[in-house]
């Protein structure tokens, strides 16, 4: 009897000595699963940073060695270099026309689908299709012929009489044939607002309608300030992706950025500059610049957000 | 009775608006497949996607590729590359998150920090100096520059989704497999593994999708004909402006779009609980 209940006490306390080894000394083991992680974050991010660091402020090409040239790339591109600026314009008017269009319509389809409505199941699948087709290199190679001179948009509108322009290749135009294409891509915003709006408890909508609210009062004071964390969360995410986007401009201008410059977008440049140029240190200088502008634009949204976004929790 | 039927009215409307939408949003798709049956002087004068005869020349000549390539070789590259990252993305970025979630380390805080830093990073950052270290490892011009990154879990994507799905799984299994004599490698091994599954296929479906479509790496990394992978075969139809080249490239786009789809419609349940409690981009 009593050499079972000392057995059993050993075991306890060697258990209590595994868990408490288990909180507190287990460096060895994650080390082992962090390795690869490790080796990934030294020698392909935090290296490569400092070195993109250090190539901005110098005139490196992979042609030939590098001579450290101080700020000249940066001043440079904010005085002498028009196609910069060009880049930098096109890209602005893309993120700040994109985003906010993607967004509501996708608020705008998911309230459409959100009221128990049947075959929301098939129909969710539908609408995000294009999302899941759209970043593919075939996509906007349809985009481009089915805008241009003789695609199937103006072939349409030639039925109806209208004589349109060649929506690709006409540099007033041409941008916003990107913009389309980004928008039509709503549908992972649309599964995450959807997702949002089931949060949203039917009491509060019952209460305001026995207070006489309409329907635009409802979506105003209970259904977006309960989705305002959702949209915070999509405006970052969408902004951040559209700062970076590469693959519609390249294709729809096949590499160029044309038609004269229209669709350069900041990435699009920066590739140029790179690897066609070979202008790697002013790529790099770009390239810090671009996490300056991501970084800005993400700081403010956060500034702004207690302006606008309500948690359930009172922020806690 | 009135009301009742008024309201079902509504919602008749309400299915055909919704369906109509839909259509106008699919429409491109359709036209595309279509066109992709259809002989080339179809393809400008048709509106409508249904094709009147079904034609498939333009897959045989669009097969045929570029360069002595056929369009099989840049399918095969393509498959090589998303199986090597998708391999890799699932092994590193698990082990990684298993750290994160149920380890005690020093600088555990500082680790963290830093991976959810590397998820917001742009690409171009580290692209430069990436390309001079793989251009010395002679890597340039070979897959290993867009398999071997995913193999050091460099998507702090997938550690962040993977870590918060390990972190909802209950700790006394950990426990009662310690008292039982498991150690963190077996733990991980026979418990987290088997339970974080639909964190891993989450992470493999997108891993793959991103790989598949991905443009901007293999347009730096690969530039022999041979080597292209089928964003890099598809852009060369581009190149070729003739409009008798649109069937060939439309029937080609078609098929390329094919593993995305298949993929999408069999795990579908992944891709909306994936993108609805991470919110990942698309």
């Amino acid at each position: 009897m009593s050499t079972e209940l000392l057995a059993v006490k050993r075991r306890q306390s060697k258990t209590q000595r595994r868990r408490l080894g288990a909180r507190y000394n287990q460096n060895g083991v994650a080390l082992l699963f962090l390795a690869p992680w490790l080796i990934g974050l030294v020698c392909l991010t935090l290296g490569p940073m400092a070195a993109s660091l250090y190539y901005s402020f110098t005139d490196y090409s992979i042609l030939e060695s590098s001579r450290w040239i101080g700020a000249d790339n940066f001043v440079t591109m904010f005085t002498a270099d028009p196609l910069f600026t060009q880049s930098l314009k096109v890209t602005f008017i893309f993120v700040f026309v994109s985003v906010p269009l993607k967004l509501m319509f996708a608020l705008a389809v998911a309230l459409l689908l959100n009221k128990g409505i049947r075959g929301l199941g098939i129909y969710r699948t539908v609408y995000y299709i294009p999302t899941l087709l759209g970043g593919s290199v075939a996509i906007a190679m349809l985009w481009r012929k089915m805008l241009g001179g003789d695609g199937l948009l103006n072939q349409l509108l030639a039925m109806t009489g209208i004589h349109a322009p060649d929506w690709v290749s006409n540099p007033k135009y041409s941008l916003y044939s990107i913009v389309l294409l980004s928008v039509w891509q709503f549908g992972s915003s649309m599964i995450i607002f959807l997702s949002g709006l089931k949060q949203v408890p039917p009491e509060y909508y019952d209460a305001s309608s026995v207070d006489g609210a309409g329907k635009i009062g409802q979506f105003l004071h209970i259904t977006l300030p309960v989705l305002s964390p959702v949209i915070f969360f999509n405006v970052i995410m969408q902004t951040i992706t559209a700062f970076q986007s590469f693959t519609q401009a390249f294709i729809i201008s096949n590499g160029s950025g044309g038609p004269v410059n229209s669709t350069l977008m900041y990435s699009l440049y920066l590739y140029k500059k790179g690897f066609s140029f070979f202008q790697m240190g002013y790529a790099s200088a770009m390239a810090w610049i671009l996490v300056l502008l991501i970084g800005i634009f993400t700081l403010l949204v956060f500034g702004s957000s207690k302006y606008w976004v309500h948690y359930e929790d009172g922020g806690k | 009775m009135d009301t009742s039927s008024a309201f079902k009215g509504t919602v008749i409307v309400k299915h055909i608006f919704i369906c109509l939408i839909a259509f106008v949003m699919l429409y491109p798709v359709l036209w595309m497949l279509g066109s992709s049956f259809k002989p080339a002087n179809q393809i400008f004068t048709e509106i409508w996607f249904w094709p009147k005869e079904w034609n498939f020349q333009n897959y045989v000549s669009g097969w045929s590729g570029f360069q002595g390539s056929s369009f099989a070789r840049f399918l095969v590259n393509s498959s090589l590359v998303s199986a090597g990252a998708v391999l890799g993305n699932v092994i590193t970025c698990s082990m990684a998150a298993y750290a994160f979630a149920r380890l005690n380390f020093r600088f555990k805080a500082v680790c963290f920090a830093l991976m959810l830093m590397t998820i917001m990073l742009p690409l171009h950052v580290t692209l430069i100096p990436r390309y001079i270290l793989f251009n010395n490892l002679g890597w340039v011009n070979t897959f290993a520059p867009l398999i071997a990154p995913k193999w050091v879990a460099t998507d702090g994507f997938f550690i962040f989704l993977t870590v918060q799905f390990i972190r909802g799984l209950p700790r006394e299994l950990d426990e009662a497999a310690t008292i039982d004599g498991c150690g963190s490698v077996q733990i991980f091994w026979r418990i987290i593994i088997p339970l974080a599954l639909p964190a891993l296929i989450t992470t493999m479906i997108f891993t793959f999708m991103w790989t598949w479509d991905d443009f901007f790496s293999q347009l730096i990394f690969l530039s022999d004909v041979t080597k292209y992978t089928v964003p890099l075969g598809l852009r060369l139809f581009l190149d070729s402006s003739s409009q008798s080249d649109w069937g060939p490239m439309f029937a080609m786009s078609v098929l390329s779009l094919v593993p995305c789809f298949i993929l999408f419609i069999t795990l579908q349940k992944y891709f909306v609980e994936g993108i609805a409690t991470s919110g990942l981009k698309g």
